[in-house]
């Protein structure tokens, strides 16, 4: 089985699908001749042809209101975003529209689009190309959010987010494009080569949605997250010495919350950990959610590591980054309590 | 502060009638004299408000038939004087003339007249039904009925229409869709084919090519670029056509999907009802005063029409030549209709609190059903009895329908889809957190 990078699992994705069904098409900026500036869609088009992977126009609302009206054709489009950073003019289309195709016409229109889009820090992106928004679509009902941290997942994931029949909020974390990145930025990065969830099967396979997956079994507290803070708490588990199990949510809503009640109730103890801003973040949701859920099983309050309230640095990247020491410090003080 | 600041140099009128005068593409027309500071913010205003009497003049309407007609195949700049002319053929006698004049059977024309006659008849009757609570809202497309209905006669079956909420005519024109089924969908009763999930008039019609209906204004523009371009990928035959207001052409979708059309080449036409009025607001508002909408288009790389709107031949003839040039890979069309905003924007409306009362008596433009009757008579295949008889007919039909459709219940009378229908189609299956919200709903809890 080849070893891949999460780009190249996420460029194997689409080769698959545009290979299997003539109805998926993909488009972006940067994304036809030149292959997006990531690379993940290189070669597709000189392989599918012009008119199944092209460029569009720098205008995020046009990306995705087309690929709307492609799907009420009956076409399956898959558009990059090429930083979540600029997805917010294509909000109005994804809230008002692709999320309540289905509901406001009771099933006459669809809306069967895949939004991909590279999210998170930690490559000096700045304010504009680092941000986690993915509050702001768990928020939306009739959409998919939708974040692997693997290429297997990666690949699998998107391939079941091409053939879902609901729009999904493909978020992509930058970070680990090209390594497992646990949040040293002053060690060398291990590739993914090294990593056995690079080993990628050529074909078509899906990873199932609204499914989390324990990415390191524990016994003494569960931390909630996803994207590249799997590898971060990882870390940090290593940093503290507390045998910490990982859910790594995958698919951030509709929620795995049977998995979730199931490690809390078991280890007693819960960090919820991401990249994004902290205030209304996802983990408030899944604060609360384990607090309903979970209330009795708890030992100790629920802890929350996050990006601060503040627009990503460019400079203070690093300070600014939740990384190995502050989640670890979270999981001492949920132990301590 | 000095008299310039408070007392405009040029008044609304006397703006209009420059902008009259000089030819459409004169981008300084608002600008007519040298007048160096204090600046000043220029807020552009109707040329007539309630009490007054509204000066057309800025319309800018030439004489039926003297408008060219250009090839299939014309590039899009050399439509610039197609953008600030406008496209008639019914003369005041009830002649058809010019290079525009359709050829058209007199029994196509009579059964547009009819569906102008029904949708007006549909109209009235909902105002009513509105009024007795029956229903929440209403939208009516009074004075703009051959926009849609014309329109319809140039697509064909499979082609998509992304309407905006006054294009009732697209559906009321249609043998196959029932009066009775768009009735219960305005009561949200239990025959509402949305399941009571959206406003009234907000239809969704696949089957006959009426895309759902969205009430954020302008987003069904760009999709119906996407499904155009989604049929050229494919290498079908069918053709989209996207309907906007002359007040959302000022929101980013609307200049979206020209760009994207015009990249594309998309098989698409994009219609611009500039009826005057987006709800209080004076098409200048959205940025008519110094130039058409349908030169927006040209400036984007489409080829543009600016057309009667209340004209049926008129309507029938730019439509089908839009229609024609999309079939033929030729690219978007891009059709401004000039009518005029009869009624009020909804039943939550009161136009006579902005506007001139008689304004729509005085549109230069009249009552499209009155210009197509009376062709229908010049040509001698339609007569005053038949017209009365048809209109009584017609109403009768409609409350008929409503009728019928009352059976199935209106909206505060507690005949409404069940509750689990509201947790239904968010996602294709309900996931588990729908399914534990629809118990709470239905324990009340």
């Amino acid at each position: 089985m080849p070893s891949m990078t999460m780009i190249q699992a996420l460029r194997s994705a689409m080769d698959v699908m545009l290979g299997r069904d003539d109805d998926v098409v993909i488009y972006g900026q940067d994304v036809g001749y030149f292959g997006g500036v990531f690379r993940c869609t290189d070669g597709l088009q000189a392989k599918h042809g012009r008119t199944r992977v092209f460029d569009a126009p720098i205008n995020e609302g046009g990306i995705v209101g087309s690929a709307i009206g492609m799907a009420a054709y009956g076409l399956r489009p898959v558009v990059e975003v090429q930083f979540a950073d600029y997805v917010y003019p294509a909000y109005d289309q994804i809230v008002s529209e692709a999320a309540r195709l289905r509901y406001r016409s009771a099933g006459d229109f669809t809306a069967p689009i895949t939004i991909r889009m590279p999210c998170g820090g930690g490559i000096y992106g700045g304010q504009t190309h680092s941000q986690s928004p993915e509050a702001l679509f768990t928020h939306v009902c009739g959409i998919r959010t939708v974040m692997p941290s693997t290429p297997y997942d990666a690949k699998g994931l998107l391939i079941a987010s091409i053939e879902n029949n609901d729009p999904v909020i493909f978020l992509e974390p930058k970070r680990l494009y090209n390594g497992p990145f646990d949040g040293y930025p002053d060690r060398p990065v291990v590739p993914w080569s090294a990593h056995p969830a690079s080993e990628v099967p050529e074909g078509h396979y899906t990873v199932p949605l609204d499914k989390a997956v324990v990415a390191r079994p524990g016994k003494e507290l569960t931390v909630l997250t996803y994207g590249t803070m799997v590898y971060v708490s990882e870390a940090a588990a290593k940093e503290s010495g507390v045998d910490a199990e990982i859910i790594d949510l995958r698919t951030l809503w509709p929620l795995d919350l049977p998995t979730v009640i199931a490690s809390v109730k078991k280890t007693g103890r819960c960090v919820v950990v991401h990249e994004a801003t902290r205030t209304s973040g996802f983990g408030a949701e899944l604060a609360s959610l384990v607090q309903e859920h979970c209330f009795y099983h708890l030992e100790t309050p629920i802890e929350r590591v996050a990006g601060w309230d503040t627009p990503y640095p460019h400079a203070q990247e690093w300070a600014y980054f939740a990384g190995p020491a502050r989640v670890a410090a979270a999981f001492r003080r949920a132990m301590e309590a | 502060m000095s008299k310039r600041a408070t007392e405009p140099a040029v008044t609304p009128a006397k703006s209009a009638a420059l902008t009259a005068a000089r030819p459409s593409s004169v981008a300084t027309a608002n600008a007519p004299t040298y007048d160096p500071g204090p600046l000043r913010l220029h807020v552009p205003e109707p040329t007539g408000r309630p009490g007054q009497q509204t000066d057309f003049s800025y319309l800018r309407i030439s004489a039926p038939g003297e408008v060219r007609r250009p090839p299939l195949d014309v590039s899009p700049g050399d439509t610039a004087d197609m953008a600030g002319a406008l496209v008639r053929v019914l003369d005041d006698d009830g002649h058809a003339v010019g290079p525009w004049a359709p050829e058209v059977e007199p029994e196509t024309l009579r059964r547009g007249l009819r569906s102008m006659m029904k949708t007006r008849a549909f109209d009235a009757r909902m105002l009513i039904a509105q009024r007795q609570k029956k229903i929440s809202f209403y939208m009516q497309c009074l004075g703009e009925e051959a926009i849609a209905i014309a329109h319809a006669l140039a697509l064909r079956e499979g082609d998509m229409c992304f309407p905006t909420y006054r294009q009732q005519g697209l559906l009321l024109s249609r043998d196959d869709i029932d009066m009775v089924e768009l009735m219960c969908q305005l009561m949200s009763n239990t025959k509402d084919p949305v399941k009571g999930r959206q406003l009234p008039v907000m239809y969704s019609y696949k089957r006959a090519g009426f895309f759902t209906i969205s009430g954020n204004l302008a987003t069904q523009f760009i999709q119906a670029v996407g499904w155009a371009m989604a049929s050229a990928i494919k290498g079908d035959t069918k053709i989209a056509s996207g309907w906007i207001g002359d007040g959302s052409t000022a929101e980013s979708d609307f200049h979206t999907a020209l760009t994207f059309a015009h990249v594309y080449r998309a098989p698409v036409i994009l219609n611009v009802v500039n009826n005057q009025w987006a709800i209080s607001t004076f098409q200048a508002i959205a940025g008519g005063e110094s130039s058409t909408f349908a030169a927006r288009g040209v400036g984007c790389g489409i080829a543009s029409l600016r057309v009667d709107g209340n004209d049926f031949l008129a309507v029938l003839a730019a439509s089908r030549w839009a229609a024609e040039r999309a079939r033929n890979n030729l690219g978007p069309t891009m059709i401004e209709w000039i009518t005029y905003r009869a009624g009020a924007h909804s039943t939550s409306d009161e136009p006579t609190r902005y506007r001139p009362a008689g304004d729509w008596q005085a549109f230069p433009l009249g009552d499209p059903i009155e210009r197509l009757k009376k062709h229908l008579m010049t040509l001698g295949v339609w007569s005053q009895e038949e017209h009365e008889a048809t209109q009584k007919e017609l109403e009768a039909q409609v409350l008929a329908a409503l009728k019928q459709a009352e059976q199935f219940g209106t909206l505060h009378d507690g005949h409404q889809t069940p509750l689990r229908s509201m947790f239904e189609d968010v996602y294709e299956e309900m996931p588990p957190h729908l399914e534990d919200q629809l118990r709470q709903a239905e324990r009340g809890d």
